[in-house]
């Protein structure tokens, strides 16, 4: 409880500096610089893309979860590993390559092209999820009952995984409203651009502030429209075999999944990594200094690691008390989580910069601070994502534990986390991999003099030298396409030995 | 030197409930001025530069090897490092900001201690703050880069940019210091309602957005648009780069006093609340010195801005510009600018 409570509070801080930025010349000022015409066309574009890029992301993350678990399809790891693989490539990375490739994409069209390919692993992974362990009892029956496996497909499976897809829809726009690089790169003029060029050339923290709130204000509602959405608390499903489908004559059915699965993979995996390695052979003044890469790669690594295990420990205490505990009090714990997702990274990391260098002198530009910013940015994906790995754990289980006996925590460590362990490593391996991947608040935060691939990323991007950007790039996506197939791996095998 | 980066991210992912134990005790290792040298002055500032480490590391490390001062430099885009420095306050840890433009510095002016004479003087009076916050280091002029396949007679000033036939054909990058500078010396020149007048005609010939100068260049270079507004030296890049017979682009000029064809300045200043102050006035006094000139006449491509330098590279004389006579202490009234911009829906067009 009480580690919740301090939790939220602490994701909530860049809050308090947005307020006190925002206001800083007076309320009146503050209402004036929301209340304009641009704003509204501001929200009208960032909405429209959020929702677009939202809706083709768990088109294509439901489709792409039915492939890896219920579709039957041969390679089932090696598909889930392969529809995972977006995850570990940033979305500033991502942009550059589809620009590189195809100069002429901009605006709204590019950045729906990138994001949507970047975004549906967050809604297959937790569909997966369930897909894999639904009662496929009910499925006969509705086939028994002389239901074609489409309908069926929509009636009995799709509603079981509502919650999961709900979940993973939240992420993906809040994801989209908080993106830099991707509209940045597309010249797409949404909150997140605007904020950034109040700050970086305005020197008008006083705008961006006042338009990050009302960004925090969207991700309120889409957060609050969300759990409304969830509606009431599912009993944890029993974990079943799952059936193998081999009777049923679905070849034609998975060949056509199998070709689809091809044109989904190839713009969000195949585009990025061959324009990247390609710029590799481009002209450098530079000569690419390995050591370096690899010096910049163990950063990376280092800050990822203790990232996801900060935001592990962050996100347990918030997720179990949602879950064993629902209260309004704790539902509003777990959202409190989300509040700030939505913000931009640089937003974050300017309010770390200035509670931090005035709350804590002795951590300003120290790991600790790069970390707890990175806890904040991620803690969202880590909750949802331990939220519905801990539902999964039948409660019937721990009330039996309880009744022979044992304390919460022992029945925590002996019955809860085992259960709920596959959904924690996924949740720390995808902390992980936004850690490795994110910019803004390490070029801020990072201790004076350090470099993390992702900042390697951007300085050479900033002079155009491709050539020398490939290299920490490739780390980046290699770096992370190890946990990131391991996830996708664990997803799609774990279930199986479940029961 | 990166051991000790190796045990503090060990230290930080074994100790779990170290928090609060394992920072701030250790200096930052330093990987830029590298040489292991420990020469008799010593000291150690920290720099935050918005000029690029590719910039400048170099230099950084010729500084080291002369005077002994180790510097800690930590890069970004200018317009953020003065962001940050605002947000920081008077905590701030750096001793000295190094600007790739004259705004930023004027954006942080407040937080810089004034500079001796003695390193004013060494700068012409117009390249420099008018009380001496901040001084210019290297110099740079606004130019017209364009695509000869595309276009025979490139405008000779800014208003020329306004007929319709170049309507979707000209590249700017709105979020730009550079740009931002020099739309706030086209309001300095010709006043608020003048400066307005410009914007509104040029963003209604749909001018193309791009995020950055050489993004800009590389779209004229690429032929996807036609003129680009740049600094000078972005082709001279590309052309060191690339080789001259891979870059088509060429520079126009604008002279005439054309608002076009502003002079702006990378600089530097000392921090009101810098921890070494001393050796900050060491490093200020090196960019300044011939060995510092030089380099940025080298490697930057950028004018001279220290009287009695000779320009190493082949540019038309700074002099022979005919660059508008402007106050540079008048280009930190950004904020006015951006709401100009913001008015005449330009920020982020």
């Amino acid at each position: 409880m009480v580690p919740a409570v301090i939790v939220a509070g602490a994701s909530l801080s860049p809050i308090a500096y947005l307020v006190v930025q925002s206001t800083s010349r007076g309320v009146r000022p503050f209402v004036d610089e929301i209340i304009q015409q641009r704003t509204a066309e501001l929200l009208t574009r960032s909405l429209l893309l959020c929702a677009s890029v939202t809706v083709a992301a768990v088109i294509i993350g439901v489709f792409a979860a039915w492939v890896t678990t219920l579709a039957g399809l041969r390679g089932k790891v090696a598909w889930t590993v392969l529809f995972s693989m977006p995850l570990a490539i940033p979305s500033y990375i991502s942009a550059f390559t589809w620009v590189s490739w195809m100069p002429s994409l901009s605006g709204f069209a590019g950045a729906f092209i990138v994001l949507t390919f970047a975004c549906f692993p967050y809604v297959m992974l937790p569909v997966m999820a369930v897909f894999s362990r639904i009662d496929p009892s009910h499925e006969e029956v509705a086939m028994s009952l002389g239901r074609s496996p489409l309908i069926t497909f929509f009636v009995v499976t799709l509603p079981q995984a509502r919650r999961a897809t709900l979940s993973g829809a939240l992420l993906v726009a809040l994801y989209v409203l908080g993106d830099f690089g991707a509209v940045a790169v597309m010249r797409h003029e949404v909150f997140t651009w605007v904020i950034y060029g109040a700050y970086r050339s305005g020197f008008n923290p006083t705008r961006a502030a006042s338009l990050s709130l009302v960004l925090l204000v969207l991700a309120l509602a889409l957060t609050a429209a969300e759990s409304q959405a969830r509606g009431k608390q599912d009993k944890g499903v029993s974990p079943v075999r799952t059936l193998l489908r081999s009777g049923q004559s679905l070849a034609k059915v998975r060949a056509l999944a199998a070709a689809v699965s091809t044109v989904i993979i190839i713009p969000s995996v195949g585009v990025p990594v061959i324009s990247v390695v390609s710029w590799l052979q481009r002209e450098s003044t530079r000569r690419v200094d390995t050591s370096d890469v690899v010096s910049s790669a163990m950063t990376s690594f280092g800050i990822g690691v203790a990232a996801a295990l900060f935001c592990l420990l962050a996100a347990l205490p918030v997720a179990l008390m949602s879950v064993r505990h629902p209260s309004r009090l704790s539902r509003m714990l777990s959202a409190a989580t989300y509040v700030t997702h939505s913000l931009p990274a640089l937003v974050i990391g300017i309010s770390v910069v200035y509670l931090g260098i005035r709350a804590v002198t002795p951590l300003y530009q120290e790991l600790p601070m790069l970390v707890f910013a990175h806890v904040i940015l991620f803690i969202p994906a880590m909750v949802t994502t331990l939220e519905t790995a801990i539902e999964k754990s039948p409660v019937r289980l721990e009330e039996i534990s309880a009744s022979l006996g044992s304390s919460s925590v022992a029945t925590f460590i002996r019955v809860t986390l085992p259960l709920a362990l596959p959904g924690l490593l996924a949740g720390s391996a995808l902390t992980m991999l936004a850690a490795v991947k994110e910019l803004p608040a390490s070029l801020l935060l990072l201790p004076t003099g350090w470099d993390t691939l992702s900042t390697d990323v951007w300085r050479f991007a900033a002079v155009s030298d491709y050539a020398a950007v490939a290299p920490p790039a490739i780390t980046i996506i290699v770096l992370a396409a190890v946990p990131t197939a391991i996830l996708g791996a664990l997803s799609s095998i774990k279930f199986k030995s479940d029961s | 030197m990166h051991r000790t980066r190796t045990w503090k991210l060990g230290l930080l992912t074994s100790l779990i409930a170290a928090v609060a134990a394992c920072g701030g005790s250790t200096a930052a290792p330093d990987s830029t001025a590298t040489a292991g040298t420990t020469a008799p002055s010593g000291g150690e500032i920290t720099l935050y530069s918005g000029r690029s480490e590719e910039l400048i590391a170099d230099l950084l490390t010729d500084f080291t090897a002369t005077t002994g001062i180790k510097v800690n430099a930590r890069y970004g885009d200018s317009g953020e490092t003065a962001a940050l420095l605002l947000t920081e306050g008077s905590n701030s840890p750096a001793d000295v900001f190094l600007s790739q433009d004259a705004g930023a510095l004027g954006a942080v002016r407040e937080s810089f201690s004034t500079l001796p004479d003695t390193t004013l003087d060494k700068v012409d009076a117009n390249y420099r703050d008018a009380e001496g916050k901040w001084t210019g280091v290297s110099g740079r002029v606004r130019v017209i880069v364009y695509n000869p396949n595309v276009v025979n007679s490139p405008p000779s000033s800014i208003d020329e940019l306004l007929d319709p036939k170049w309507s979707g054909q000209v590249g700017f990058p709105p979020t730009n210091a550079s740009w931002q500078s020099f739309v706030t010396g086209l309001r300095v020149l010709r006043g608020e309602d003048g400066a307005k007048k410009w914007l509104t005609a040029f963003a209604a010939n749909k001018p193309v957005a791009y995020e950055k100068n050489s993004a800009v260049r590389d779209a004229v270079n690429s032929g996807e648009v036609a003129l680009g507004l740049v600094n000078h030296y972005y082709l001279y890049e590309k052309i060191a780069a690339e080789g001259a017979d891979a870059v088509k682009a060429k520079n126009q000029y604008l002279g005439g006093g054309d608002p076009g064809g502003l002079v702006n300045v990378a600089g530097v200043g000392i921090l009101k609340n810098a921890n070494n102050s001393s050796a900050a006035q060491v490093f200020v006094d090196y960019l300044l010195s011939t060995e510092g000139q030089a380099y940025f006449s080298d490697k930057t491509f950028e004018y001279l801005l220290v009287k009695g330098e000779t320009q190493a590279a082949d540019l038309p004389a700074l002099s022979d510009l005919g660059a508008p006579a402007i106050d540079l202490s008048d280009l930190k009234s950004i904020e006015i600018t951006q709401e100009l911009l913001q008015q005449v829906g330009l920020l982020t067009k």
